[in-house]
């Protein structure tokens, strides 16, 4: 049958059985706006702001193992768009984003709402696509979903001019989808598995570094499996939270520029590194430099050839699949007779216990301001550990990674590499669309919340009942925390006046907003607002502006070299 | 086609001068220059992607060409880069990761052969219009235009050949030149194809 471009379109969205469609109208995507309507499997989101659909996607990705799908129009649609691709991007997060294009014969004629967008998105998309003949679309679609789901995960652009989305072909979807130029290593090298086997066995102060790879690789239990079986310490990263179980004996917490001193310390005195779907970012080891100063074995498994010996030489590199490669070590743990040396085990585990009585993450909750940490930790309580949560960018959201024990992956969303303020609301509302019925925290900051605030009327339309836990201290914390310690106190443009009254705005869009002053009624507030299953809670809590996020590594510092707390300055 | 670009500043230079100093040390610093030949599906924008990810990632290009190959699918493309072995091996890795690059060889890991083709019109009167004739021939070139005043001369080898060429003839007679940046092949069996 013979049919338009947009109805092959929304044919192909059916056939990658795509549920949810985040996006917002406009001119060059009207003809697909059209089929819309016509049909209701597809269930179209429409958001207050392009950045939001693409967070939103995003979101909706992040928490499950399907790939996010937005849609927008051509010229300020698609330049809105590109944070929202670059978060994904820098997070290898799944995502197909279709685009609109000003019609074929305006293309470079600098028409009505024409952008390159092709050329935008290039740098900050695992591939895109400018669909040039109605006949290509099919195939193109089906192409971005298997590049977007396929290898190292990420976003994937299509770019569809408006006359093809009116013009008219035969719709076939390919069965499957073959490419000379792309083939993703997905198995493991099994010399060099072995040779990673005999290094943990011989370790005698092992250390297992996760990161997001082992969220996304959907790798969490054989990471758990291999890693109990081992009886090694484990740290995750900011990404990887949730990859290894935060409540475990054997989890030595997040590392970092905010990581607990326990994991930094075990990562830099280990002798045998394992690190697996992470990649040795500067916010993880601080200074290349002062990292190598320490001698160790290093076997790094991930499925992105250059992540490996990109920051840190490796000694056994392992391209493949996370899952595929942490089954095989398994496998063949269990079938080996050897078994790690449990008297250096002991003591390695003695050190470690050693490091971990330092307490990093204490703090005291008195009767006067509310502690951002407490909130965190009551949070944690009141949801049982088994909430999504969501974060902007900035000290709530160390905050958050610090204080809530995720137990399981995909729970922990938010934007850790390109660290983008704006991204919780919206991800939270992906999140929740994705996991009806189940709790899901926004946790955010007066700065992060505003940058996408409108986004509450979406949620307001959509009956997304997201708890908004602010943690409001009237800075921009982060920064303030940075001016304070290497800027002499000299808080410039960090402290935002005039802050709207966030219960009422809430109200405003419909919503239940309440303000909580005081340390005692934290834990009742909270307990309220997740009974509210049809309602959007929106928690503003005024916290003390003057805590710090600690531990902290200064930028470009090793990571030993931590501040614990303030009596440390 | 080929297009050449200036050096990448140095570390030192950049804001983020402390985090790049670190990562300098784990690599080998000394920079070697290194024949890159790969063969990318020839579609619109694949030069693009392959440029972008030089000047997004700070790696330098000495000359790049491009031309599509007997089978019209596929492009090959020649760059010339340098780097240390940590930086070609992430310049290698990340052209791979590129979805459309079908293949990718660094040339000068084995005996391999490079031609660059160089045009230069010179000022051909009186006396310099014998010896530039004769320069022509010592270096093997062609004369391809006359005119009363000019030659344009073909020329090809490798660079230090072109560089001897434009060094040997008098500067200022010297009207333009144009280089096509240099092509790749391996020697013998080495067979970059699909």
């Amino acid at each position: 049958m013979v049919i338009t471009g947009a109805e092959i379109v929304i044919r192909c969205l059916q056939e990658e059985k795509v549920d949810y469609l985040f996006g917002y109208p406009g001119g060059a995507v009207l003809y697909i706006y059209d089929e819309l309507f016509k049909q209701d499997s597809v269930r179209h989101v429409l958001v207050r702001h392009e950045q939001a659909a693409i967070h939103a996607a995003d979101g909706y990705a992040r928490s499950t193992e399907k790939v996010g799908v937005a849609l927008v129009t051509s010229g300020p649609g698609a330049t809105n768009a590109v944070t929202g691709i670059a978060t994904a991007f820098c997070d290898s997060i799944p995502m197909v984003v279709i685009s609109g294009q000003v019609p074929s014969a305006a293309i470079g004629q600098d028409a009505f709402q024409e952008v390159d967008t092709v050329g935008i998105t290039r740098p900050c998309v695992k591939h895109n696509f400018l669909v040039r003949d109605v006949r290509e679309i099919a195939e193109t679609i089906k192409k971005a979903f298997y590049l977007a789901r396929t290898g190292r995960p990420g976003p994937v652009l299509v770019d569809i001019p408006k006359d093809i989305t009116a013009q008219k072909c035969e719709f076939v979807y390919p069965q499957s989808v073959s490419m000379r130029s792309y083939n993703p290593t997905i198995k493991g090298h099994q010399g060099q598995i072995k040779k990673a086997l005999q290094l943990l066995l011989e370790a005698k102060r092992p250390m297992v570094y996760a990161g997001g790879g082992v969220v996304l690789g959907d790798a969490a239990d054989k990471l758990t499996a291999l890693v109990r079986k081992l009886g090694f310490p484990c740290t995750n990263t900011l990404m990887g939270l949730g990859g290894y179980p935060a409540t475990d004996r054997q989890f030595v917490g997040m590392l970092g520029m905010h990581g607990n001193y326990e994991a930094n310390m075990g990562m830099h005195y280990c002798d045998v590194l394992l690190a697996v779907g992470a990649r040795f970012d500067d916010r993880v080891i601080g200074s290349p430099a002062h990292f190598a100063s320490e001698p160790r074995k290093i076997i790094h498994i991930d499925i992105d050839p250059s992540s490996i010996s990109k920051r840190v030489k490796v000694d056994v590199p392992i391209v493949g699949d996370v899952g595929e490669v942490l089954g095989e070590l398994l496998a063949l743990l269990e079938g080996a007779s050897e078994r790690p040396d449990q008297e250096s085990l002991g003591s390695w585990w003695k050190q470690i216990e050693e490091w971990r009585r330092r307490d990093c993450l204490k703090f005291s909750q008195g009767d006067g301001l509310i502690k951002p940490q407490y909130v965190i930790q009551k949070l944690w309580e009141v949801t049982g550990g088994d909430a999504f949560v969501t974060s902007d960018v900035g000290q709530h959201q160390m905050w958050a990674a610090q204080y809530y024990k995720f137990d399981k992956p995909r729970r922990w969303v938010n934007s850790g590499g390109l660290g983008t303020m704006g991204f919780g609301l919206p991800a939270a509302m992906g999140v929740q669309l994705a996991h009806p019925g189940s709790p899901v925290a926004c946790v955010t900051g007066e700065g992060s919340i505003q940058m996408n605030i409108q986004e509450l009327s979406t949620c307001k339309q959509f009956r997304l009942p997201i708890k908004v836990v602010l943690l409001n201290n009237g800075y921009l914390g982060m920064v303030r925390q940075w001016q304070e310690l290497f800027h002499g106190n000299r808080y410039s443009e960090s402290y935002m006046d005039a802050l709207p009254d966030f219960s009422k705005l809430a109200a405003a869009y419909g919503h239940v907003g309440l303000r909580v002053d005081k340390p005692g009624d934290v834990e009742g507030a909270l307990r309220e607002a997740f009974k509210q299953k049809n309602d959007l809670v929106f928690l503003d809590f005024q916290v003390d502006a003057t805590e710090n996020v600690y531990p902290m590594v200064q930028g470009g510092k090793g990571l030993t070299d931590m501040i614990l707390s303030a009596e440390d300055l | 086609m080929g297009i050449r670009l200036r050096p990448f500043p140095e570390p030192s230079q950049t804001l983020d001068a402390q985090w790049l100093r670190g990562l300098m040390t784990i690599q080998n610093k000394t920079p070697m220059r290194h024949v890159i030949s790969l063969l990318i599906e020839n579609e619109s924008g694949a030069l693009s992607r392959v440029s972008g990810l030089f000047s997004a990632r700070g790696y330098n290009i000495e000359s790049l060409t491009v031309a599509p190959t007997e089978d019209a699918s596929l492009s090959r493309m020649t760059i010339v880069t340098s780097g240390s072995d940590d930086i070609v091996e992430q310049i290698t890795k990340h052209l791979n990761k590129l979805v459309e690059v079908v293949k990718v060889v660094d040339l000068s890991e084995s005996a391999h052969i490079e031609r660059e083709l160089m045009l230069v019109k010179v000022r051909a009167t009186g006396k310099d219009r014998e010896e530039m004739k004769r320069m022509a021939d010592i270096f093997r070139g062609r004369i391809i235009d006359v005119t009363d005043t000019s030659y344009v001369i073909e020329l090809t080898g490798n660079q230090a050949k072109l560089d001897s060429f434009v060094g040997a003839i008098d500067a200022s007679l010297i009207l333009e030149t144009v280089r096509s940046g240099i092509c790749g092949v391996g020697r013998g069996d080495r067979v970059l194809k699909v």
